[in-house]
């Protein structure tokens, strides 16, 4: 009982403590701590097809590059761009092409919706990278932040770091509550019937294609989301956040994290960012730096043997022993 | 012969050159249940899931109320009213009881792709989950996961997500295969109380259960039926007693 209180605070914590580092550092490591927030939303939009829905994608990057690209194509050259409308169309725009390539991919099942996922972000890649539309190979820059204002007062002005940091945060704890309600809902349950026994939801009355794509749909979204912000920190995209390495990156983060817990992916985001860039450091690693992917690959061979629940499993494991006592 | 709430008309499945359900037709009715028995391989099971939608067929008609549902998705089918349970126990193992029957009871809800607002937080989908536990006599398991139950239990489990789902005809597939004597005898009861107001359709081997329950049996023999009618009826038919060979004695039992 008084752990189970104690996990349901932590993430309140975990957030308030993350909303003091800028009093930290305000350059290098918060912009860092940024770019993992950034990724957990990616994560988590994933995980909610992997780990709640048993959907697992190897195209999610699709979405999370579709929305850089979205934004960096409605922001004129040089002037400044308001994020009331270009966030919402950049999601907006994700969700459309999630629905549709949904439509199709979710006829396939297993190891044809892994391959059928990537050849749509193939796709999309190459539609970037062979064609002028966004710049070809070396891509576009957005040379100015978002703006978030009405009228004449600026709500929050974007080029400040701390800002765009608790905007980022904001929004990844937004996304985790919205999941969380989400997956408690009857809807969610659904999904969760889904991945553990789909032919027998069918057999219940669930139609199940409807339910499958309501969360294609949404993952897309919240992909489009953390793509959207991603873009805006780097000032630029190119198709190298469509690739195939960024699908996998943000399927190693759920799966290192921990499937199917949601937290378990925020933690996943924060041990893949922080270890690739512990790995790729020369000061440490001096020419072992360069191949930073394959001391990544190792790490990640080891977790998967020894801790098949992912990180996440390790805190459920000190957890477990409590809970089963206050059962009897 | 229109009072039939389910009936199939020339029913018949092929996969490539075998034919395994063929021209089957019979009626099932409210207040009856209808008794599917037959060797192994005889497309007992095919035939259950033609009906429920499990499989297409090949040809011929399956009328529920008057309307063609031949073809008809699995999903949409149980929506009409059609529940069945599964031979190789077919339930959602890591979750509870209470969540298995819970869900089952959901997919009768219209507001179940409501996605802000808790689900256990709708009193009648509980109240159905529950009942449907109560009828299967499961509700002393009701917080145990699907997966720690015993066999007997989780076919119990089985009957209740069929229940919760409310049907009118209910599809049950060998309910009583691997159950010992005294679940099975519980299964009998369970079944003979959910004749009054549902259609059964029963597959079973289980001689005994099949002459307690059956108002109608159907001895089903390479896909074809080979007799269908009253027990007494088939029991004493000349082709029936040919056809079942060692079984002749276990007939006359």
């Amino acid at each position: 009982m008084k752990s189970s209180r104690l996990a349901s605070f932590l993430p309140y914590l975990a957030v308030g403590l993350l909303a003091l580092f800028p009093l930290v550092d305000t350059s290098f490591y918060l912009q860092l701590l940024t770019k993992v927030l950034i990724m957990a939303i990616f994560a988590m939009s994933l995980d909610l097809l992997v780990g709640y829905t048993g959907l697992v994608s190897f195209g999610h990057a699709a979405y999370f590059g579709l929305a850089g690209y979205a934004l960096a194509l409605m922001a004129p050259k040089y002037e400044t761009v308001s994020l009331w409308w270009t966030l919402p169309a950049s999601i907006g725009v994700c969700a459309l092409f999630a629905l549709i390539t949904g439509m199709l991919v979710l006829r396939t099942r297993g190891i044809y919706f892994i391959m059928v996922t990537l050849a749509f972000a193939q796709m999309l890649f190459f539609v970037f990278h062979d064609t002028k539309l966004g710049g070809g190979s070396d891509g576009v820059y957005i040379y100015a932040k978002p703006t978030m204002q009405f009228g004449e007062t600026v709500l929050l002005n974007l080029e400040k770091l701390e800002n765009f940091y608790w905007l980022v945060l904001v929004l990844a704890a937004g996304s985790y509550l919205l999941l969380r309600r989400i997956l408690g809902s009857s809807f969610g349950r659904a999904l969760l019937g889904i991945k553990v026994n789909e032919h027998r939801m069918r057999a219940l009355g669930f139609p199940v294609f409807k339910y499958q794509l309501a969360s294609f749909t949404l993952a897309g979204s919240l992909a489009g989301l953390s793509g959207y912000m991603a873009a805006v920190q780097y000032g630029f995209v190119n198709p190298e956040i469509l690739s195939w390495h960024q699908s996998g990156a943000v399927l190693m983060m759920v799966i290192l994290g921990g499937m199917g817990t949601l937290y378990g992916s925020v933690v996943g985001a924060f041990a893949f960012v922080l270890l690739q860039e512990v790995l790729s450091n020369q000061a440490w690693f001096g020419i072992a730096a360069k191949h930073w992917q394959l001391a990544m690959g190792i790490f990640i061979m080891l977790v998967a043997l020894y801790m098949p629940q992912g990180l996440a499993g390790l805190a459920q494991k000190f957890r477990k022993p409590q809970q089963e006592s206050a059962d009897e | 012969m229109n009072d039939a709430i389910l009936s199939t008309r020339a029913l018949t499945k092929r996969f490539g050159g075998l034919v395994a359900v063929s021209d089957v037709s019979l009626d099932l009715h409210v207040g009856e249940v209808h008794v599917v028995i037959g060797p192994n391989g005889a497309g007992k099971s095919t035939l259950t899931n033609l009906l429920s939608g499990d499989l297409p067929p090949s040809s011929g008609q399956v009328m529920f109320e008057g309307r063609d549902i031949a073809g008809c998705s699995s999903d949409h089918i149980s929506r009409l009213g059609i529940g069945r349970s599964y031979q190789k126990t077919n339930i959602f193992l890591p979750f509870t009881v209470f969540e298995n029957c819970r869900l089952a009871a959901q997919s009768r809800t219209p507001h179940a792709m409501r996605v802000f607002h808790r689900a256990e937080g709708y009193a009648e989908v509980n109240r159905r989950a529950e009942e449907a536990m109560e009828a299967a006599g499961l509700t002393h398991r009701s917080g145990r996961v699907a997966a720690t139950l015993s066999h007997g239990e989780q076919r119990q489990l089985e009957i209740a997500m069929c229940l919760a789902t409310q049907p009118r005809v209910l599809l049950l597939d060998e309910p009583l295969a691997g159950m010992g004597p005294h679940e099975s005898q519980r299964m009998v009861e369970l079944i003979k109380k959910l004749t009054a107001d549902h259609a059964i359709m029963l597959i079973e081997h289980d001689m005994d259960a099949v002459f307690a329950l059956a108002h109608r049996l159907t001895v089903m023999v390479n896909g074809e039926v080979l007799e269908s009618g009253t027990p007494e009826a088939v029991r004493s038919s000349p082709a029936v007693q040919a056809a079942y060979l060692g079984g002749e004695e276990m007939l006359h039992e």
